[in-house]
């Protein structure tokens, strides 16, 4: 039970939280969104690295401060690109990124039925005529020999 | 016809195969990521100054192109590219200001005294607040500031000497010249 109840790993310091805790769990969530630059596969969340701690000080300042989610993320997208989301946005330069997979699952999906169906409708073979029947008869006789 | 559909498996595996020899080819850093603030005026630099001198900040450039070299104590690289950054000072004569990143000051005056200073100043950035606003993500990282006061190159990591001879000495002298 205790080990099912364990939750992500946190990197917040009891000094960085802010004292408002409606602010101080936005803080957290939008902390959530964004990577940490150095280890590049950690929220800024979660990670122990020194870049991170002064990104959740700069965000939790800049919330405090009455800069919307949105705003507080724009500010570190100005300055670290787009990479500094986790979730990449759905934009024009995305759009290759986002909807190749299902295309691929529709188009591939889409050519295992059809090849379903076309497979049932193949006529099966015509009865054999009495001269390949007899044909038939004796190669079977000769393999037997 | 009905033959070429059996290509489409080789010619999936040759996409793939292409897209993998260019993301894996040699040199290539994956975890390289390029600047956000290329062509976007430098962000407002007011630090102390580590020689406990008069405040570093964008007035430093005076209208000249300018390196600004973000470096740390603690920071094996940054003493790796140090001899680039003093030939870039005394021979090229470039104004390089030097920026001490989340460090102790003291150490960081060691580190000049140890090797060399090839600041023309050097501000103490401890929170890491200005390398933030500039969008530094380890050390060292240098930024070509141009006349204008734009950022115009970041190199991340020590600048090699193919670096300082390929790219940063023929960026400076073009944006120079302009």
């Amino acid at each position: 039970m205790l080990i099912a109840v364990t939750g992500a790993t946190q990197a917040v310091e009891p000094s960085e939280r802010l004292a408002d805790p409606v602010l101080e769990a936005r803080a957290r969530a939008v902390g959530q969104l964004l990577r940490c630059l150095v280890c590049q596969n950690e929220s800024v969340d979660e990670s122990g690295a020194s870049l991170a701690h002064d990104i959740r000080v700069l965000l939790r300042e800049r919330i405090a401060k009455g800069d919307t989610d949105t705003q507080a993320i724009q500010y570190l997208v100005d300055r670290y690109g787009e990479f500094v989301l986790l979730k990449p946005r759905v934009e024009p330069a995305t759009y290759a990124l986002w909807f190749t997979p299902p295309l691929i699952l529709i188009v591939g999906g889409g050519a295992l039925l059809w090849r379903a169906r076309k497979r049932r409708t193949i006529a099966p073979p015509e009865p054999l005529d009495a001269a390949e029947r007899e044909k038939l008869a004796a190669l079977l006789r000769d393999g037997r020999e | 016809m009905r033959r070429a559909i059996y290509f489409l498996p080789v010619a999936l595996f040759a996409i793939l195969a292409g897209y993998f020899a260019l993301s894996l080819r040699p040199g290539r850093d994956p975890q390289l990521l390029p600047s956000a603030m290329i062509d976007k005026p430098a962000p407002v630099i007011d630090l102390a100054a580590l020689d406990g001198g008069a405040r570093v900040t964008n007035g430093a450039f005076g209208g000249q192109v300018t390196l600004i070299n973000f470096f740390a104590s603690w920071c094996v690289p940054c003493r790796a590219e140090h001899p680039m950054l003093m030939r870039m000072a005394s021979q090229e004569k470039i104004p390089i200001v030097g920026i001490d990143y989340e460090d102790t000051p003291d150490r960081a005056r060691h580190l000049l005294d140890e090797l060399g200073n090839p600041y023309r100043s050097t501000g103490i950035d401890q929170d890491g607040r200005l390398g933030i606003e500039f969008g530094v993500y380890g050390v060292p990282e240098t930024y070509v500031i141009d006349k204008g006061g734009r950022i115009r190159f970041k190199q991340v990591g020590p600048i090699s000497a193919d670096v300082l001879e390929g790219t940063l000495l023929p960026m400076i002298k073009k944006l120079a010249g302009s």
